[in-house]
């Protein structure tokens, strides 16, 4: 009984053990072997941090609840990408414009929804012809980022509204927007998964989806639901970032997909399925953005960033392997 | 009769749906605009597509066996930016560059192989990690730079690249001549089984005597091996490299496979329909910019070609053209 707590709040506390790892680490480094003059655990630069985390983390919180399902979304850095573009280019419509202000709700959920409807497109597929979700949003990977190259060419499209800036720009006891908007998410989602039907129906489906559907569950309007969700979210989070900076380049969001799938999993999600836990994720995204300010702090080149993260993802894997390794009860050869 | 000619369409429909779909794309846009099919514009299609076809045949290895690699864009980069920086080195020219790039190349195919096929672990996400680092060991090495040959005149490096022999390109003599090899490798050798098995039935394969890890790890070292082809292709064209060259190529490549027909799931696929799921990738791009659109188009085209095309495939597997999802 007691080995079983433990072991809940080795696997469960990890993440958290790691991040303050991490601080400790950076600071002790800092200080003594990179001789920097600034503390790193400080409180502007942690804010500054979960600030910087918020893109990325928002689209992994929805990633979670995907994965959670036993699926996966490759599509979200083009989401990301074209419902930036909606935004900044809805307000630039003569009837927006003639709007002021006021326009700027509108199109935010003009860009809002495009995201919904995109992540509704990949669910309905995955439902009806039953494709794998990995080849449905890769192949919509491909197009969705066709959609952003065909609405404005291979031009950035710019549109900096100050009363936007100023709304990103906005925080309270420091707290900016954007890290605002990422804890508000990441309260929802988990409020959502924990406590609701429809969180509870989306893990027991990727556990055991015949099972799921022998105790009655359905389970294409669930994966659906998540698939909207995770739209949403990319959209969310383009609404967030491009507030604040004013211009889409086609190319943007690239590579979103793996960073994000890379967080979940460093916050002990399953790509089997129906294990995972927002809060999680929450630690994995902050490691990660940890590890790049961190590494930078102590003087080191962001090309080891990549190396590290890559290394620790592997190391990670392996290890959670060596725990549940009696659990999984595999063939070994 | 009739009846059994409409079965017998409808077999080879189910069989070889993906090779009826690119004859009748290719007589399509022939009758539309006869210069589709000239034979310049045929060898310029290939020559385009062999880098990403070059990768596509060894990620099919890695597909049959049950896995996914998506570390070889990635990998692309790196192999580009070795061979282009070591063959700028006196120490090394181009002579010895390029078999040391092969090695340091199949080293990292190496590690991907052990990481899944011996210590078991999960394909994607080791090749996930394996993507991040393989592209930070090429800005460590490059110290972030673009890589250029400074005298492209006075070295014979081009030739893997812009060459032909006999009227051909090189690229695509490289491309047909390893899709050949490894065609017959696959199909025709106990290797190529043994792949199929494992990919297929990972526990029935292992019962049956078949090694499991060291199949697997075979399947990883021959992707790392047409990854440096490829990067050799690449290097030698434009005879520089960015730090990024390969970015994003994993996922067309793997899109390439899964157009031919390769299950995800391991067990199926051929080398023969890959090089038809590139060249119908090859040529809808070509068709298209022919037709006078932007090169972005193809992008949405290849997206509703894929889910259509494995959508089709599951459809008549399972008789059914809706899933049984409820």
């Amino acid at each position: 009984m007691k080995t079983d707590i433990l072991k809940k709040l080795v696997q469960n506390g990890a993440i958290w053990g790691f991040i303050l790892l991490q601080l400790v680490f950076f600071e002790l480094a800092g200080r003594y072997w990179a001789g920097s003059s600034t503390t790193f655990i400080d409180l502007d630069n942690l804010l500054l941090l979960l600030k910087q985390s918020a893109p990325i983390g928002i689209i992994a919180v929805g990633m979670t609840i995907v994965m959670v399902n036993g699926n996966i979304d490759l599509s979200v850095g083009a989401i990301y990408a074209l419902c930036g573009i909606v935004l900044l280019d809805s307000l630039g419509w003569p009837m927006m414009e003639a709007m002021g202000d006021g326009a700027i709700p509108l199109a935010m959920l003009i860009a809002l929804a495009t995201g919904c409807v995109l992540g509704l497109i990949n669910g309905l597929i995955v439902w009806k012809t039953g494709v794998d979700a990995f080849i449905v949003t890769l192949g919509a990977m491909l197009g969705y980022r066709g959609l952003v190259f065909m609405y404005n060419g291979e031009q950035p499209t710019s549109n900096l509204n100050w009363t936007m800036v100023d709304m990103a720009e906005w925080g309270i006891f420091g707290i900016q927007t954007p890290a605002l908007v990422l804890l508000f998410v990441v309260l929802v989602v988990w409020l959502v998964m924990t406590r609701t039907v429809h969180g509870r129906n989306a893990y027991a489906i990727g556990d055991n989806r015949e099972a799921a559907v022998n105790a009655g569950i359905r389970v294409g309007p669930h994966m659906l639901i998540n698939f909207a969700v995770i739209g949403f979210l990319a959209a969310l989070s383009a609404v967030v970032f491009y507030s604040g900076s004013g211009s889409v380049n086609p190319n943007d969001g690239m590579l979103f997909e793996l960073w994000a799938i890379t967080a979940v999993v460093l916050g002990g999600t399953k790509l089997t399925g129906g294990k995972g836990s927002i809060i999680g994720t929450l630690g994995g995204v902050i490691a990660i953005q940890l590890l790049r300010r961190g590494l930078n702090h102590i003087g080191a080149d962001t090309e080891t960033v990549n190396i590290v993260i890559g290394t620790i993802l592997i190391v990670v894997l392996l290890l959670d392997r060596q725990l549940n390794r009696k659990a999984s009860g595999e063939l070994k050869v | 009769m009739a009846d059994t000619a409409i079965k017998t369409f409808g077999g080879l429909l189910a069989r070889q749906g993906i090779l009826v779909a690119f004859i009748l794309f290719m007589v399509g846009f022939t009758l539309w605009n006869p210069r589709f099919i000239d034979i310049d514009n045929v060898f310029g299609v290939i020559r385009s597509s062999a880098i990403l076809g070059v990768m596509a045949l060894g990620v099919t290895f890695v597909v049959i066996g049950g896995n996914l690699d998506l570390s070889v864009g990635s990998m692309l980069s790196f192999s580009a930016i070795v061979v282009l920086d070591l063959h700028e080195n006196p120490a090394f020219g181009p002579a010895l560059a390029i078999p040391a790039m092969f090695a340091l190349t199949l080293c990292l195919g190496a590690i991907n192989g052990f990481l899944v096929g011996y210590l078991r672990l999960n394909s994607l996400i080791v090749t996930l990690g394996m993507l991040s680092a393989i592209h930070g060991l090429t800005l460590t090495w490059s110290g972030g730079q673009n890589m250029d040959i400074a005298d492209q005149g006075a070295t014979w490096f081009g030739v893997f690249g812009r060459g032909t022999a006999l009227g051909i390109p090189i690229p695509v003599l490289i491309f047909v001549a390893l899709a050949a090899f490894l065609g017959i490798l696959l199909a025709k050798t106990p290797f190529g089984r043994k792949v199929y098995a494992v990919g297929g039935n990972p526990t029935a394969a292992t019962f049956s005597g078949i090694p499991r890890a060291r199949v697997v790890f075979l399947t990883y070292l021959i992707s790392a091996f047409c990854v440096a082809v490829a990067g050799l292709i690449q290097a030698s064209r434009t005879m520089g490299a960015q730090n990024t060259v390969g970015q994003g190529l994993e996922l067309e490549v793997l899109a390439a496979v899964i157009l031919g027909g390769a299950s995800l799931l391991g067990g199926s696929g051929t080398i023969f329909k890959t090089v038809i799921g590139v060249l119908i990738l090859g040529f809808i791009q070509n068709g298209l910019l022919l037709a006078g659109l932007q090169f972005y188009v193809q992008f949405v085209v290849t997206w509703i070609i894929i889910i259509l095309a494995v959508w089709l495939d599951i459809a008549t597997k399972r008789g059914k053209l809706w899933s049984p999802i409820a």
